[in-house]
């Protein structure tokens, strides 16, 4: 098998990761340990190969927070649509399969965004399409187009937050020119 | 009251409130009506439920080398998670474990018609199964047939395990 080899510059965040779950999983941070959780992940690094995460080159701590936070507001809100859903609903439910076309081309940001959408109750990735971006999601308790508007903003919404957080510059330039042709079509 | 016994009230709150999510999912088990909207109840409130627990858990312990384990623990099931809930999604609907007339709209379904259209389903291993389009009930054997033909047909609708075409 030939394999690239990945600079070290590119998989210091791999690294920088590994040995941080080493400390923690010994719950000592203590140098000694963490040289040896470094050495550790050096061979882990080149034994167990993976193509690298190609990374957009930017990141916004303060944006990745606001994310992380949001999320997790979402995640309790719809926890409880969910468990509303199978009381009051049940067997009656009616659901969607949507497919949400997503402004990113990137693998990392359309991955994260449907990891993050999968999370969040009431719906997950049944396909994606990765030639258009696109990714099929099966939503609950969807039962008309407005409905069906609503949770394609949610997803869209998220997408952005993601970029701001981690996308590339090219990607913030898509979200803003959005933007300005959003604003531009509301006040025509 | 002194704080102790307000980070004891606290923890036991969330303790509480996160059983009520797996209460949640056991009660979305029971009553959704199909596979996919089971897997919703079968996942997700677990996400919130476990992080309630694990919150709970960092209340009760007080120490902050707990603290990092639990955001572990937390993150590697948010990692988990969706994939399984998109692999048996996924499963389920290509060979139609689903009941359409609990979807109010399908977009996926067009996709896939127009997919096995363009290709006219003549597929290369076999030869005379003309009917696996139609074949509505739970045929195994139709809907791996169909399955693969729609492979073919949308090697781009996979993600691609091996991570290959680079530059995208």
């Amino acid at each position: 098998m030939t394999r690239t080899r990945i600079p070290l510059l590119k998989e210091i965040p791999l690294l920088v990761w590994l040995v941080i779950m080493w400390g923690a999983l010994w719950q000592d941070y203590s140098a000694g340990n963490l040289i040896f959780g470094l050495a550790i992940a050096l061979v882990v690094v080149n034994v167990f190969y993976l193509p690298p995460v190609e990374l957009g080159g930017r990141l916004n701590v303060l944006a990745g927070l606001l994310f992380v936070v949001k999320f997790i507001g979402n995640v309790a809100v719809a926890s409880f649509q969910v468990l509303w859903v199978a009381v009051a609903k049940g067997p009656r439910t009616k659901n969607a399969v949507l497919a949400v076309r997503l402004r990113s081309r990137s693998d990392l940001i359309v991955t994260a965004t449907g990891h993050t959408i999968s999370l969040i109750p009431g719906s997950l990735v049944v396909d994606v399409d990765r030639s258009t971006s696109t990714l099929y999601l099966h939503c609950l308790d969807i039962e008309s187009p407005e409905g069906a508007e609503r949770f394609r903003d949610q997803v869209l919404r998220i997408e952005e937050g993601l970029i701001r957080s981690i996308g590339s510059k090219e990607e913030m330039a898509i979200i803003r020119d959005g933007k300005l042709q959003a604003q531009q079509g509301g006040t025509r | 009251m002194n704080t102790d016994a307000v980070l004891e009230i606290l923890a036991a709150a969330c303790l509480v409130a996160g059983s009520l999510m797996s209460l949640a999912a056991a009660i979305g088990m029971l009553r959704f009506p199909d596979l996919l909207s089971r897997m919703h109840a079968a996942t997700k409130p677990q996400v919130f439920g476990l992080f309630l627990l694990l919150m709970g858990l960092a209340l009760q312990l007080r120490s902050w080398a707990a603290v990092p384990v639990l955001i572990l623990a937390w993150l590697f099931q948010l990692l988990t998670v969706p994939v399984s809930a998109h692999m048996v999604g996924r499963a389920g609907y290509r060979t139609k474990h689903l009941r359409k007339d609990t979807l109010s709209i399908d977009e996926l379904d067009e996709v896939v018609r127009k997919a096995a259209e363009e290709e006219n389903l003549p597929m290369p291993g076999e030869s005379g199964s003309p009917n696996a389009d139609e074949a509505e009930e739970f045929d195994t054997a139709a809907a791996e047939a169909e399955l693969a033909a729609e492979s073919a047909a949308q090697a781009d609708l996979r993600r691609d395990a091996d991570g290959a075409a680079p530059g995208r």
